[in-house]
């Protein structure tokens, strides 16, 4: 089934009978349960505001309409979401709903927030078929509680995204990066210096057969100076500092590019970044470091249970594909509350049911 | 503002339900003596008073566990405060309420700079939390106005902003991990020193959910690394349109200060005749601030010069010194201290699109004229968050109303031009009744159901957040 528009996508629900799938490009598709499939194909950028850094479009629009059209006018989503089709094996294309039902961000997380930091508001259609709407199309708003937070990376189990709005930045002018030959184990140290220093690193990642990247963006001088005495911070580690040629590390760390197309099973860890290096180790196999340690991506033999393999860790981990429930067992008071919030959003049980607990 | 009717069952069983919370904390943490209950009455918004039945004063988070699950035994309503600043009637309490206040939570629990992340109890106030850690270098962003009497637990409760959000963004984008106890007594730890949740973000909702989903009594915080330097320049412009157009057109240019303050003439007169800050005679002044090292801030500030100029401003002054830049900040910061000067004075918060800002301007001087009211406009005007301060005379019968009034056409005008009735203050009492104006009865049956099921007896700060005829139903 495919829907383009809010009213339509509010018929179907209301008039489900048995479990239904939202899907927007069907990349992303983690701890994916069964029912009939809904594609949310509502589309198109509905405001666009550069002067106030505000932009809404439906929750089908493909992410990278998005981009260019912020591009066109030196502004992007801060938080940089990647694609992950050439890590997932996946092939279509993805759309702005799945990068917020997912909180998909990239390695400015560390700096500009996750995508649920720049979502700014949200239209939904919950269980019983309402359309809801949360947040709006300003900056700042705490009219009500915040199910836009709530919403994002709720991987549909709560209601079906219709539309999107967000608050955006305005692209860096220039960018610098330093690269670090320094081994997995000494990574910790090196990244939390730099996380730690006053220069305002947008980026900090460990790239197999590269080292420690770090990211400044900025005005040029700006950038230029902090990266002069960042490197001075980090002389024991020989930096070489990149300019625009940098840019292409960021992109693979952000589609994890060392862990695409490899055999075994794929994992993600949210950690206590200094614990990240360790608990990549204690993995093994192909290891990939982003948000200064506090990510780490992971490809483990087959059947792997990995959260096992790298205990003790402090946060989270996901199965982006295994045998492995997808998302990291919750304690019982956590679990307790996020069951009540499903039962009442989704009475039904409609929503990608199991996905979540 | 309407309050439901006190339980008379609650009201009549004070004697035993302050022994009963004598039983399960340390004496001197329960106070029932009318004399002291009095101070906890009301909270900024000091128009509304209520004395509560009694207030608890706990030390720790087993203390506050079991004087909640005490109350939610008996079914008596508790109202969480901080420190009791709220502009919008959150912490008020009402005459069956015990309070439950956070002011003897103040520890820091943990520090790790390699990790950036504090760990504090919640009632800790927001400035001493920056204070324990700026000798090495470090802040906690978030820095709503108030913050040397305002508490952690009310920034969490209230979502607050500052004056620096427009870069660091507010409460909830620099809160990492709560304990927060259920009104049932159950402690829950969700986050920590990591990024984003592992399951729903109960996180996000829990921030800004205003006392209504339970007591939060830890805090994990992000702090981040001082900037080198930071210095402000201000711009003074013969209109509130031009200088609207000089802020949209720095945010286009892809500069990103850390803040950008707007005042109007009402306020500029009343500040420069409060504290003398050197302002000069103009409609509307911008307070520019950028950070960064010493060249850093020249080239942002070289841009920014480029950009007012070229909408012909009546002044541009950078600040050669900390001292100017100290003078810059005086009037902006006193702003409401000086409004208060003229009167007593309701502090609005709606949030507008910047696109508006001129058209709103222009409204609000229309609406003042109509009520015969005077306001004056301070505000955040990078992201949008409007402050009108609407002046009246509390001791004159009906002015608390007509100014109330006047208030509410301010919001609904707000609503109207795309954006909210609060961007940072919260809903509380004072905007409850507002919420139809910017939400459909699905929009506020989503939210309800959250409290649902946090707090499924409506025991907690119930009255607020939500027009009581929408509530009604659940509140029993
Ligand atoms: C002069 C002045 C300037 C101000 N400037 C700003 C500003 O710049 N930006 C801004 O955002 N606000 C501002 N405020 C408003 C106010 O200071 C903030 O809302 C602040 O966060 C309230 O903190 P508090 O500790 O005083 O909370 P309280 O007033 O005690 O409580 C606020 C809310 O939080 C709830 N709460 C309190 N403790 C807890 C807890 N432990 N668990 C769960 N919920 C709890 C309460 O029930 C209430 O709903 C200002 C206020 C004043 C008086």
């Amino acid at each position: 089934m495919r829907v383009t528009r809010e009213s339509e996508l509010a018929d179907v629900v209301r008039e489900a009978t048995g479990p239904l799938q939202s899907i927007g490009g069907g990349t992303r598709p983690v701890g994916q349960g069964g029912g009939t499939a809904l594609q949310v194909a509502i589309s198109g950028i509905s405001l666009y505001e550069p002067g106030a850094l505000t932009l809404i479009a439906g929750a089908g629009t493909p992410l990278r309409v998005i981009e260019d059209a912020v591009a066109a006018e030196g502004q992007r989503l801060p938080f940089e979401p990647a694609a992950w089709n050439a890590l997932l094996g996946t092939t279509g294309e993805s759309t702005i709903g799945g990068v917020v039902a997912a909180n998909v961000s990239g390695p400015r997380r560390i700096q500009a927030g996750a995508c649920r930091d720049s979502l700014i508001g949200v239209r939904f259609v919950d269980g019983t078929g309402a359309v809801v709407k949360n947040g709006g199309r300003v900056m700042k708003n705490v009219t009500g509680y915040d199910l836009v937070k709530l919403m994002a990376g709720s991987w549909g189990t709560l209601g079906v995204l219709s539309e999107v709005a967000f608050k955006l930045l305005p692209a860096a002018p220039a960018q610098a990066t330093l690269v670090m030959d320094v081994p997995l184990a000494q990574a910790a140290k090196v990244l939390s210096q730099a996380l730690g220093s006053q220069f305002d690193t947008s980026g900090a990642g460990w790239l197999p057969g590269v080292g420690v990247i770090v990211r400044l963006e900025g005005l040029a001088d700006s950038v230029a100076y902090r990266a002069g005495k960042l490197a001075e911070v980090l002389a024991a580690y020989a930096p070489k500092i990149l300019r625009d040629e940098g840019a292409a590390l960021w992109r693979d760390l952000a589609e994890v590019k060392p862990l695409q197309g490899a055999r075994g099973d794929l994992w993600r860890f949210s950690v206590k970044p200094s614990e990240g290096p360790e608990i990549a180790a204690r993995l093994g196999g192909k290891v990939v470091l982003d948000w200064g340690g506090g990510l780490v991506w992971a490809r483990v033999a087959e059947g792997t249970d990995a959260r096992a393999l790298a205990a003790p860790y402090t946060g989270h981990a996901t199965c982006l594909s295994g045998a492995f429930a997808a998302f990291e067992p919750e304690p019982a008071p956590v679990a307790a509350l996020s069951r009540g919030l499903r039962a009442r959003f989704d009475p039904k049980g409609l929503f990608n049911p199991g996905k979540m607990g | 503002m309407d309050m439901p009717v006190p339980s008379t069952t609650v009201l009549a069983q004070k004697t035993r339900i302050v022994k009963a919370l004598r039983k399960v904390l340390p004496r001197d943490a329960v106070i029932d003596d009318p004399a002291e209950t009095r101070a906890y009455e009301c909270d900024a918004l000091s128009a509304y008073r209520c004395a509560p039945l009694a207030v608890v004063l706990p030390r720790t988070t087993a203390e506050v566990a079991a004087a909640l699950k005490l109350c939610h035994e008996i079914g008596v309503p508790v109202v969480p405060r901080g420190a009791g600043t709220s502009l919008a009637g959150g912490s008020m309490p009402s005459a069956d309420a015990v309070v439950l206040g956070l002011a003897r939570m103040n520890r820091v629990l943990e520090v790790d700079f390699d990790n950036r992340f504090i760990r504090v109890e919640a009632g800790r106030t927001n400035l001493s939390v920056t204070g324990a850690i700026e000798a090495q270098g470090w802040f906690y962003a978030p820095d709503p106005s108030s913050q040397l009497a305002c508490a952690i637990a009310g920034n969490i409760g209230m979502n607050s902003g500052g004056a620096h959000c427009l870069k660091y963004g507010v409460t909830t984008n620099n809160l990492m991990g709560v304990t927060l106890v259920t009104m049932q007594g159950e402690v829950v730890e969700i986050g920590g020193p990591y990024c984003d949740a592992g399951g729903l973000d109960l996180l996000g909702v829990i921030c800004g959910s205003e006392g209504q989903l339970g007591v939060v009594t830890e805090a994990t915080l992000r702090i981040l690394r001082q900037p080198e330097g930071a210095r402000p320049v201000l711009i003074g412009y013969a209109s509130n349109e031009v200088a609207g157009a000089c802020v949209a057109d720095i945010i286009r240019a892809g500069i990103l200060p850390v803040a950008i303050e707007f005042m109007d003439r009402p306020c500029i007169e009343a500040t420069e005749a409060f504290c003398h800050a050197g302002y000069p005679d103009c409609e509307a002044l911008l307070i520019v601030e950028c950070e960064g090292s010493a060249a850093e801030i020249a080239e942002q500030l070289g841009l920014i010069r480029q950009i007012a100029a070229r909408h012909n401003p009546v002044e541009f002054r950078e600040a050669q010194s900390a001292d100017e830049a100290k003078r810059i900040w005086l009037g902006r910061k006193s702003a409401f201290g000086a409004m208060g000067q003229k009167g007593d004075y309701m502090c609005l918060d709606g949030t507008i699109p910047v696109s508006s800002l001129p058209q709103v301007l222009r409204r609000i001087g229309e609406i003042s004229q109509e009520f015969g009211l005077e306001v004056g406009n301070v505000f955040h005007a990078g992201d949008g968050n409007m402050h009108p301060l609407i002046i009246y005379n509390a001791n004159e019968p009906g002015q608390q109303e007509l100014c109330e009034r006047m208030g509410a056409e301010i919001l609904k005008l707000c609503v109207e031009a795309g954006g909210c009735l609060t961007g940072e203050h919260g809903v509380g009492l004072e905007k409850r009744d507002l919420m139809e104006v910017q939400f459909a009865p699905e929009d506020l049956e989503a939210q309800m159901r959250v409290k649902d099921v946090f707090d499924p007896a409506w025991l907690l700060n119930a009255a607020k957040v939500f027009p009581l005829h929408v509530s009604a139903a659940r509140r029993g």
